[in-house]
């Protein structure tokens, strides 16, 4: 039997299970644009979500190496979209994670620095040797 | 299996030691390594001005951000020049955030990016 749902729970929930693979980042992507699309996000709202979306689990491939998938959990919430991209790495200290200064021609920190210029809120749960849940929200404008 | 790659790289000789790079499709974690081996063959071939179409790309995540800022550097070591083509407001967006504009001259028509490589 279903067990019900908790407040916390009761939102409407698509969730994705994608291998660790550069290659499957852009199913990732193009799927939580569906899911944005089907909440009634502008076009525009729905390329800065992929980009974010494809930020967190491009980050997720190259720092959690040794996990076999990431999950990509999608919360209808009101006024917005909520997403986690979880991997099941060792987990990286949240002071450890940063932009980078736009002064500086170098790679590293941009994705980072893109998600949080695209999207509203954003943070990390980090759980030692668990993995990191980075987790978004894209609040609806209209 | 392998899975195909959503790019495709064009390589065009212009006059001088200019090449332009006709990109299309999608540069992303996955697709990225390709065009960054194209740009590396060129300068690795001694063409060190470069003026790279954007025209066909309908997205860039900051693995193609850091292909493009790779290739600048190493063009940069010779005295060379990256210029973009690109007229894609969303594509434009990620450079105007990023603050790649200050970098990178980005021009609207091939001819004008020509005309500004230095």
């Amino acid at each position: 039997m279903n067990q019900p749902l908790s407040d916390a729970e009761s939102f409407d929930v698509v969730e994705l299970r994608v291998p660790c693979k550069a290659e499957w980042v852009a199913l990732a992507r193009l799927s939580v644009a569906a899911v944005a699309s089907r909440l009634n996000f502008s076009i525009d709202e729905i390329e800065d979500i992929k980009i974010a979306v494809a930020e967190a689990c491009t980050n997720a491939i190259q720092h959690a190496k040794e996990c076999a998938y990431i999950q990509v959990k999608c919360e209808a919430i009101p006024g917005g979209l909520r997403i986690g991209v979880r991997d099941y790495g060792r987990g990286t200290r949240p002071d450890a994670i940063r932009s980078r200064d736009l002064d500086e021609e170098r790679v590293g920190g941009l994705g980072v620095f893109l998600i949080r210029s695209l999207m509203d809120d954003v943070h990390y749960d980090v759980h030692p040797d668990e993995g990191t849940n980075l987790v978004m929200v894209k609040k609806l404008l209209n | 299996m392998k899975k195909p790659l959503d790019i495709k790289v064009a390589v065009r000789e212009a006059q001088g030691d200019c090449s332009i790079v006709d990109l299309a499709g999608e540069i992303d974690v996955y697709t990225s390594p390709r065009v960054k081996d194209a740009i590396g063959e060129l300068i690795d071939r001694g063409v060190y001005h470069l003026v790279i179409n954007l025209e066909k790309v309908r997205y860039i995540d900051s693995t193609g951000l850091g292909v493009l800022i790779g290739g600048l550097k190493r063009v940069r070591e010779h005295g060379g020049s990256v210029n973009l083509v690109c007229t894609n407001p969303q594509i434009k967006k990620i450079f105007d955030i990023t603050g790649l504009v200050k970098i990178f001259g980005i021009y609207e028509t091939e001819d004008a990016a020509m005309k500004a490589l230095v």
